[in-house]
């Protein structure tokens, strides 16, 4: 039973990051109709903001370290981060820990800003354009910001860690009645699971309460009606990319600490979304979320090690194997709608 | 009007011969010599096939700086290094036999497919007469094959696999890295008298030829030790969350886990058992300890904070006090403003070896130089007295057992060397069952052409 309630706690994280990212991935789809094959390097973008934000807030000077010397002979000096000078020692390193939380007030706007240059600027060139075209073009985004990334931060992942704060786990175990220490849950994951939780209900709220979301919702279910009733729903779905990148860059931003952000991890990510957002139905933003945390799950089942005693490498092809029996039992997906991609 | 001699015919098949020949490649022009891409001119080309793309471009971006480094020090240029500590002494500053050495280079991208086709090129296009780099076993092991079937010298660099100069050995192939079975016989001991004789252990294990030969040779010299194996899993080499292999660990019984993990992998599974706790846990009344068998300052430069403490083997280190590592330090550090990895440090060696073996044989001629290299023991390059064996074409010297500093003083300050161990005790006989057994042979040196 422990390992159980272990592998859904550890499915329920990973299932945020997929909800996140093919959550951005339908509101794409739904309003502008592009499949966008760059919606994973988004989310390492997100994370990658989490890594300048950390070297923005360490960046130091040099302070001789006396009586030492480096590893050429010559006199040591280490580095001291410059709040350390302007807001003192305890003050500066509080700051400098805190650096993945503080950098989703620095992704917020730049994931705007990257969603906008690129919708604008690319792939509104493609709107007309077949599907095969946008994936095209939007995959080769993907790989020109994906190699942008390794040129300026190389290869190897970098250490992004959660606060100090944060940086221990949870006794489930002990928590629901179990032997202590049997089930353990690092504290960022729970962070991660809730603020995942605030960001989806943000979006659904966003879309379900506000006179723009009515307008988009509007948008998505019959585009031309809603331009003939003199609505610049352009603009609006122009928006709604910026939205989509930054929920996806914020999901990179928080998952930071749980994997060290490398240039890979947007391509490792995207393919397993797009699953997500066809077994939840193409369009349907509640079947993308759901789809998400089942196929997190699920994941996390196939990986217990006596699963993969008995099924080699179920680990691997669980994923797809139940996008498969879905796909053939409800060939919309989970939640889809009639119509769409259908012609 | 002039009458000209040319027929239509004539200047047809002139052309097509002058073509022809002019069109074949350098190594077939160089048949004369009896062997594949024999240099002609006064300069020498090497070819350094290190991973400039994917995963391991900081590893191959270090070797590459290292290559530099050697080719400088080979043409009497810089402070000459390593080349005025190698107990050898034939190298004089002067390329390789007089001829001034080049360089091209290619790039692996870490996948075998691409590091022959690399290799290959700049064999048959770039002349070529040597290929050394790599940082995966699995392009290693590909690109001695060819280098084997071409003719050429393969001067192996980051391979920890023991495939390499094991069952895939090959006479045309030279390693100068340890190996896994190194490692696991250096390791043992120290966790023995660390953690004490009756432990537990859970192996995670990359599902990839090295993951499976550092498996095998840590377990087995572990479980010589008295511990025992209570599981291990094979983990996807794309994985990057390890949380759904972790956290069943803390139930099974085990108290110590194994991370047979390099690169990306290595820094995620260790940042995740950090996090899920695994360093402050206890089990059967003992805390609870993390092993990383083999670790490298780049990797644990990604791994932060979380390296400390935690015991691992490596085959060099910059903190080093001996001459030769010194020097090469002090090359390295002037000239790029950071100490070299461990990867670096072992493309270096080979570039110089090689060098010095065509000048102690007189001649690039692959079986020539294979010869002078086998059996040949030296000092002076970092790792005390080593000796090339002739059996396998394995270097053996002393291995360093590292671990993970407390305190470190700077970015690069992040292993110490806790036990530097004797060559005898990672020592084992040619056909060893981790090696091959009695099947794995050499077979026969290709001069090529």
């Amino acid at each position: 039973m422990d390992q159980i309630i272990v592998q859904i706690l550890n499915g329920l994280d990973k299932g945020s990051a997929y909800a996140l990212i093919a959550l951005g991935l339908t509101l794409i789809f739904g309003t502008l109709g592009v499949v966008n094959f760059a919606h994973g390097a988004l989310f390492m973008l997100g994370s990658f903001c989490a890594v300048i934000m950390s070297r923005i807030l360490s960046a130091s000077h040099e302070v001789a370290v006396p009586g030492e010397t480096d590893f050429l002979g010559n006199p040591l000096t280490r580095d001291q981060p410059y709040v350390y000078d302007w807001f003192g020692e305890a003050a500066g390193a509080t700051i400098v820990d805190w650096a993945v939380p503080i950098s989703i007030l620095f992704a917020i706007p730049v994931m705007i800003g990257v969603g906008f240059i690129m919708e604008r600027g690319l792939i509104k060139h493609f709107y007309k354009r077949p599907h095969a075209d946008q994936i095209l073009v939007t995959f080769a985004l993907a790989i020109v910001l994906q190699e942008v990334v390794k040129y300026f931060f190389g290869a190897n992942p970098i250490q992004t860690p959660a606060p100090d704060a944060f940086a221990g786990s949870l006794d489930f175990g002990a928590w629901l009645g179990f032997e202590p220490r049997t089930i353990m849950y690092p504290y960022w994951r729970l962070v991660y699971f809730l603020f995942a939780g605030v960001i989806i209900a943000a979006v659904f709220g966003f879309l379900q309460f506000t006179t723009f979301g009515m307008v988009v919702r509007a948008g998505m279910a019959d585009r031309e009606t809603v331009g003939m009733l003199g609505i610049d729903i352009d603009k609006r779905f122009t928006f709604m990319f910026g939205l989509a990148a930054a929920v996806a860059g914020l999901a990179g931003v928080m998952y930071a600490p749980i994997v060290a952000p490398n240039y890979h991890m947007g391509m490792d990510f995207l393919v397993l979304s797009f699953v997500v957002v066809v077994v939840g139905g193409m369009g349907s933003l509640p079947g993308a979320v759901a789809a998400g945390f089942l196929l997190g799950i699920l994941e996390s089942f196939a990986s217990m090690p006596w699963m993969v005693d008995k099924l080699p490498g179920i680990n691997q092809i669980i994923i797809y194997l139940v996008a498969i029996v879905i796909l053939l039992t409800r060939p919309r997906g989970l939640m889809g709608r009639k119509g769409v991609m259908e012609d | 009007m002039s009458k000209s001699n040319f027929t239509r015919r004539g200047v047809l098949k002139t052309g097509a011969v002058a073509g022809a020949g002019l069109t074949l490649p350098t190594y077939l022009r160089a048949q004369d010599s009896g062997f594949t891409n024999a240099p002609t001119g006064d300069t020498v080309t090497l070819g350094f096939n290190v991973p400039q793309s994917g995963p391991y471009a900081d590893e191959g971006a270090d070797e590459l700086r290292a290559y530099e480094l050697a080719v400088e020090h080979l043409n009497g240029e810089g402070d000459g290094g390593m080349l005025n500590t190698f107990s050898s002494q034939a190298l004089d500053g002067t390329g390789i036999m007089g001829k001034k050495v080049e360089y091209v280079t290619g790039d692996t991208q870490t996948k075998s497919d691409a590091a022959r086709a690399s290799a290959r090129s700049m064999i048959e296009k770039d002349g070529a007469v040597m290929i050394t780099g790599g940082s995966s076993s699995g392009v290693a092991v590909a690109v001695q094959a060819l280098c084997q079937e071409a003719g050429i010298i393969f001067m192996a660099g980051l391979t920890h696999s023991n495939d390499t100069t094991g069952k895939d050995r090959k006479a045309n192939g030279f390693r100068h890295f340890f190996n896994s079975y190194m490692s696991g016989a250096a390791l043992a001991p120290v966790l023995a008298s660390e953690y004490g004789t009756d432990r537990k252990a859970y192996h995670l294990t990359a599902d990839y030829n090295w993951g499976y030969t550092t498996e095998e040779a840590v377990r087995s010299s572990t479980e010589a030790m008295g511990w025992e194996t209570v599981n291990a899993v094979k983990t996807p080499l794309t994985q990057t969350d390890f949380s759904s292999y972790i956290s069943p660990v803390l139930n099974s019984g085990a108290d110590v886990l194994v991370l047979n993990h390099y690169g990306g992998n290595m820094v995620n599974s260790l940042t995740n058992a950090v996090q899920f706790g695994l360093r402050e846990a206890e089990a059967n009344g003992k805390n609870f300890e993390i092993v990383v068998p083999l670790y490298s300052r780049l990797m644990a430069s990604g791994a932060g904070a979380n390296v400390k403490g935690i015991y691992g083997s490596t085959n060099w280190h910059w903190s080093l006090q001996d001459e030769g590592s010194q020097a090469f330090v002090r090359s390295f550090g002037e000239k790029y403003g950071f100490p070299p990895s461990q990867a670096a440090h072992t493309c270096y060696v080979q570039t110089l070896l090689y060098a010095d073996a065509v000048t102690r044989a007189g001649s690039f001629a692959p079986c020539a130089v294979g010869e002078a290299l086998e059996g040949f023991e030296f000092d002076g390059l970092g790792n005390g007295p080593t000796l090339y064996r002739a059996e396998d074409h394995q270097c053996f010297k002393d291995v360093l057992v590292v671990r993970g500093k407390e305190n470190p003083q700077s970015e690069f300050d992040l292993l110490e060397v806790v036990e530097v161990t004797p060559v005898d005790q990672v020592t084992y006989a040619p056909d060893h069952p981790q090696m091959g057994g009695a099947d794995a042979t050499l077979g026969t040196c290709n001069n090529g052409a």
